[in-house]
């Protein structure tokens, strides 16, 4: 490597290694953020970044891990630079390691441009609001929590459910409306398993989408703080991409659940002060930078999508990762363990998933007039019928009204034919709205009272035929 | 007094400056080759730890750090109303032009446009005394809003000339010749966001802030010059109950703060605003709005700062005269932006790592709001309401800053997220959420609302309250095993739930209800108890009372058209007497 370029300098003065961090000293102009390699004494090159810069000391943490550092001869080269990656077209249908190198035995890339990992806040003036819908054949979905182009849409999951499977289908399906263009898919996995991540690129490749794809891989046996940079790898290129290559990009992450363990891990090692359950208290605003790269940007034709997955620690919602995810996303699709029980599939609760976005990818032009009011009673007819469930278990179903035990039929057959697809069902939003008609059409017609009359006399199989 | 202070360490948004002895604590200091804008929040010795309002990385020990003297100050003047901020008070629009999409480092414009003529028509008298707080004359603003200029507070002394006609904000409008010298005074002062804007007189919070939703006037009134919170875990509605009392409350000027929240929801009121029409005004929203964003990914001290930078602006309006309100999107992003900061600090943490002086924090911001006598020598009253949005992790309210924020509001509009799951919004819970502005409301109501109002809406909470009692015995019997006259409160109160407390903000006419249609509304409702409670008298059977057809149309009551909603109310008291007629023949 030549040296003679003026802004890097090498040092050998570690002094200190800790965890993921090492400390070097006598330093000279080290900027924050700055990224270094280390030469360790086997030969190996590893990268890092500074954390903290002082007057003659600064912090790195390894992305790779400590092992092998030492204190004496591993030598320290500050670059200079701020952490960027080299981003090009011709990465469609590459793969990379967790910090952007290639590992599908490819050429390397020769960027275009060498961009600054952490990207930049779009000015809120600056986007335009999402508004297309996204038709992802995924009735609950489509139906009752839409997603529209450029919107952030988490899936929580718990271990051993089928997060995977729906991730794949929304990437497989997901299509707009009236244009046949895919989107291109760029996945970035953060400690998975092989399975894992097997199991995507054998649904990649069996369905012809790898060569519209660009992965990111680290995997569970790959150094964990490499993957604090592999999201904004891949965000840094899904916005090349989609503002600079007029691409529609559907970004998957997962499981940012490990992310935040990682998080973790660099924040203890550091010995900062924790916020609940030993996450740092900075974590909402870290990853407010990765979620808040999903978007549109007024005139430019391009749109970042983000599903993020992730396993709640527990099945519970409360818990930090979901908890603050849930308050950046633009809503939530959350996994049932009950439903899966059941062997419904997709095993998607609905009455705490939420579109935030719903309203304004709906209606007359969009999907169809119906689709608010169809929406809107089918989780207030299905609600009811949940309740009725718990009731029936107390006093039994000889105590319901008439109309509690319709209710209680509702909430069954939603369950077995609204939600219940294959995992190669592509239903048109027609199809499922036209379902949604025929489970309400068993309720008394005077319960539907979040739909507006002349829908109902429009839609309602009753005066249809 | 060296004037080559310089920073010797960056951590995130805080850095530390050493050689800075003589800076003050909170004044405002440029740090770094590219003048990043940042705060002195620590004080030690030779060293200043500050931070940094911009993004830090790249910054290196040794590069300078210039003090300005000055705290961290709002820019008052017109052009305020329609404008749309990050933070510190630097108008997005013009980040944009200058930077392009993303929001870059180091960019500096100034708050209010300076190249604008203002048609500045003076009121004040030369000659006359004038002290703090005075106008000085009018400029108008917006289509709705009439800026005045006024003395800047704690100045007084002869008005020696004073100049009307088209004028920028950088000219001299007046010349006031003080003890100390002669002042020339512009359309523009300065005020440290920090500290609160004086005023003549506190006064008692005796008129409500009305807002066109249901649950909110009718059960739990907000005053002007209140101080409200609505905590909420995600999902719950706490943006949309927030941008509903941005739109439709009756305040004149409205500063809404995005604090550390989504970008697309920020789009979302740049977006509306500016069509939306205002019920009182019959002009845009955004014709009495000014609107300020730090989103979550924007850097965290000025999400810091944004709160303090929405009151400074509020009261200054307020004290024009204005009722002002104030949305705080959310205040837990605010507190959770100390927290960083503290902890970077190394302070010795409090619950949940939050910092000791947390409660302080928010009480400090919550006193600001308040109805009030205004300064200088007019008998003129402003008002300034605060909102705040609260999100507790995981929704648990026994977190520090719900328990902080409920210690100090009297306002309490508790977010319930079954009510939310099941789709019923807004979704507050009737039963936790409370209000103590109640007593001192009650004269108003009495005098300028429909007679019977507070009856009724005693009425309709007692019928609410009765009916969670009666829903724990439904779930162990079951609804059959109740009398029947305890069915039918349950049908009443389902009624009053789903036909009065739901509302749908985006229902282009349920959006907005008056006062008058939401007295109507309920007095439809209780007119059906009467009716059905004579009808049980009668020995009609429940399940005959159930299925008159006139309860359709008392629920879709909410979407009857302003102009319209007595008639159908007669029409609908006319129905019910028919239709019951006809159950007791």
């Amino acid at each position: 490597m030549a040296s003679a370029d003026i802004t890097t300098r090498e040092y050998t003065a570690v002094t200190e290694v800790a965890g993921p961090l090492i400390v070097v000293e006598g330093v000279e102009g080290v900027a924050y953020g700055e990224v270094v390699n280390i030469n360790i004494p086997s030969g190996e090159t590893r990268m890092g970044q500074v954390l903290e810069a002082r007057a003659g000391v600064a912090v790195v943490q390894v992305f790779e891990g400590t092992r092998g550092i030492d204190t004496d001869l591993t030598k320290v080269r500050f670059t200079g630079d701020i952490m960027r990656i080299g981003v090009s077209k011709e990465m469609v249908g590459r793969f990379f390691d967790g910090l952007g190198r290639p590992i599908d035995g490819a050429p390397p890339i020769i960027p275009e441009k060498k961009l600054d990992i952490n990207g930049a806040a779009i000015n809120p003036t600056s986007r335009a609001f999402p508004n297309e819908f996204i038709q992802t054949g995924i009735s609950t979905i489509d139906g009752m929590n839409t997603l529209v182009r450029g919107q952030k849409l988490p899936i929580f999951s718990g271990s051993g459910l089928p997060h995977n499977d729906l991730a794949a289908q929304i990437a497989r399906q997901a299509k707009v409306l009236g244009s046949e263009e895919p989107f291109s898919v760029i996945f970035a996995a953060m400690g998975i398993t092989h399975e894992d991540a097997a199991f995507f690129m054998h649904d990649f490749e069996r369905t012809g989408a790898l060569e519209r794809i660009v992965a990111f891989m680290n995997l569970a046996d790959d150094p964990a703080i490499e993957r604090i940079i592999t999201p904004r790898m891949a965000l840094t290129t899904a916005e090349y991409l989609a503002y600079e290559c007029d691409m529609h990009i559907l970004v998957i992450l997962t499981d940012m659940t490990n992310y935040c363990e990682a998080l973790r891990e660099i924040s203890a090692a550091r010995e900062e002060v924790p916020g609940r359950r030993g996450y740092p208290g900075y974590m909402y605003t870290d990853l407010s930078t990765i979620y808040e790269r999903a978007g549109r940007i007024r005139g430019r034709k391009g749109s970042i999508t983000q599903i993020p997955v992730l396993s709640m620690p527990d099945d519970d919602i409360t818990h930090p990762i979901p908890d603050l995810t849930g308050y950046i996303t633009e809503g939530q699709f959350v996994q049932s363990r009950a439903l899966h029980r059941k062997g419904i599939y997709p095993p998607v609760d609905v009455l705490p998933s939420l579109s935030r976005l719903m309203d304004e990818g709906i209606g007359p032009e969009r999907t169809r007039e119906d689709h608010a009011g169809v929406a809107n009673q089918l989780y207030a007819a299905y609600a009811e019928g949940r309740d009725m469930r718990d009731l029936v278990a107390v006093v039994g179903e000889e105590a319901l009204t008439e109309r509690d035990r319709k209710y209680l039929e509702f909430a069954d057959r939603y369950e077995r034919e609204f939600v219940t697809q294959s995992a190669d069902e592509d239903r048109t939003i027609f199809q499922t709205l036209d379902l949604g008609w025929e489970l309400l059409a068993t309720l008394p017609e005077g319960e539907l009272k979040r739909i507006d009359e002349h829908i109902i006399k429009k839609y309602h199989p009753k005066y249809r035929s | 007094m060296s004037k080559n202070s310089i920073i010797s360490k960056i951590s995130g948004p805080l850095v530390i400056a050493d050689k800075i002895r003589g800076c003050e604590m909170y004044e405002l200091v440029k740090v770094g080759e590219e003048g990043l804008m940042g705060e002195t929040i620590r004080l030690d010795g030779d060293l200043a730890y500050i931070q940094v309002y911009e993004d830090t990385t790249g910054l290196k020990p040794g590069e300078p750090v210039i003090r300005t003297g000055a705290p961290l100050s709002a820019t008052l003047g017109p052009g305020i109303i329609t404008n749309f901020y990050d933070g510190i008070q630097r108008p997005l629009d013009e980040i944009r032009k200058r930077a392009g999409d993303y929001i870059t480092r180091g960019v500096e414009v100034p708050a209010l446009d300076e190249t604008v003529q203002w048609e500045f028509t003076p009121t004040a008298e030369e000659g006359k005394t004038l002290e703090g707080g005075d106008v000085l004359g009018t400029v108008p603003e917006s289509k709705v809003i009439t800026h005045k200029i006024m003395v800047p507070p704690g100045m007084s002394g002869k008005l020696i000339k004073i100049n009307g006609g088209k004028k920028t904000i950088l000219d001299t409008i007046a010349v006031i010749e003080t003890d100390t010298g002669t002042e020339e005074l512009t359309m523009v002062q300065k005020w440290p966001v920090r500290i609160g804007r004086p005023y003549a007189k506190k006064l008692d919070a005796e008129v409500p802030l009305l807002t066109g939703q249901r649950i909110y006037d009718t059960f739990f009134p907000m005053a002007k010059g209140g101080a409200g919170a609505i905590p909420g875990g995600f999902g719950t509605g706490k943006t949309v109950s927030q941008h509903q009392l941005a739109k439709w409350s009756d305040a004149q000027v409205v500063v809404y703060v995005g604090c550390g929240e989504r970008g697309n929801e920020m789009t979302e009121v740049l977006d509306t605003f500016p069509e939306l029409d205002d019920p009182t005004t019959g002009e845009k929203l955004m014709e009495r709005s000014v609107l300020i964003a730090n989103t979550s990914n924007m850097p965290v001290a000025a999400r810091e700062a944004s709160i303090y930078t929405g009151i400074t602006l509020a009261e200054y309006y307020r004290d024009m005269g204005y009722d002002v309100s104030m949305m705080a999107d959310s205040t837990s992003r605010w507190a959770e932006a100390l927290r960083e900061v503290s902890g970077r600090l190394e302070e010795m943490p409090g619950e949940e790592g939050y910092p000791a002086y947390l409660a302080t924090r928010l009480a400090d911001f919550y006193e600001r709001t308040g109805r009030v006598d205004v300064l200088g020598s007019r008998d003129e009253q402003g008002s300034v309401s605060a909102v705040g949005a609260v999100s507790p992790p995981g929704g648990d309210l026994s977190e520090p800053v719900s328990q902080n924020t409920l210690r100090v509001v009297s306002v309490f509009w508790a977010l319930d997220s079954t009510l939310a799951d099941r789709r019923h919004f807004p979704a507050i819970n009737w039963l936790r959420s409370y209000t103590l502005y109640q007593d001192t409301l009650t004269p108003w109501f009495e005098k300028n609302a429909p007679p019977g109002f507070m009856d009724q809406r005693n009425k309709m909470m007692m019928i609410l309250q009765k009916e969670s009692e009666l829903q724990e015995i439904v779930q162990l019997v079951g609804a059959d095993a109740l009398p029947e006259r305890e069915r039918v409160l349950l049908d009443i109160a389902r009624m009053i739930r789903e036909d009065f407390l739901q509302q749908n903000a985006y229902h282009e006419i349920d959006s907005y209800c008056s006062l008058e249609k939401q007295y109507y509304m309920a007095n439809a409702i209780l007119k059906f108890y009467e009716k059905a409670d004579e009808a049980l008298d009668a020995g009609i059977g429940i399940a005959k009372i159930e299925t008159v057809p006139v309860k359709d149309e008392i629920a879709r009551m909410k979407y009857v058209p302003g102009d319209e909603f007595r008639a159908q109310h007669e029409a609908i008291l006319k129905h019910m007497d028919e239709q019951f007629a006809k159950l007791e023949a």
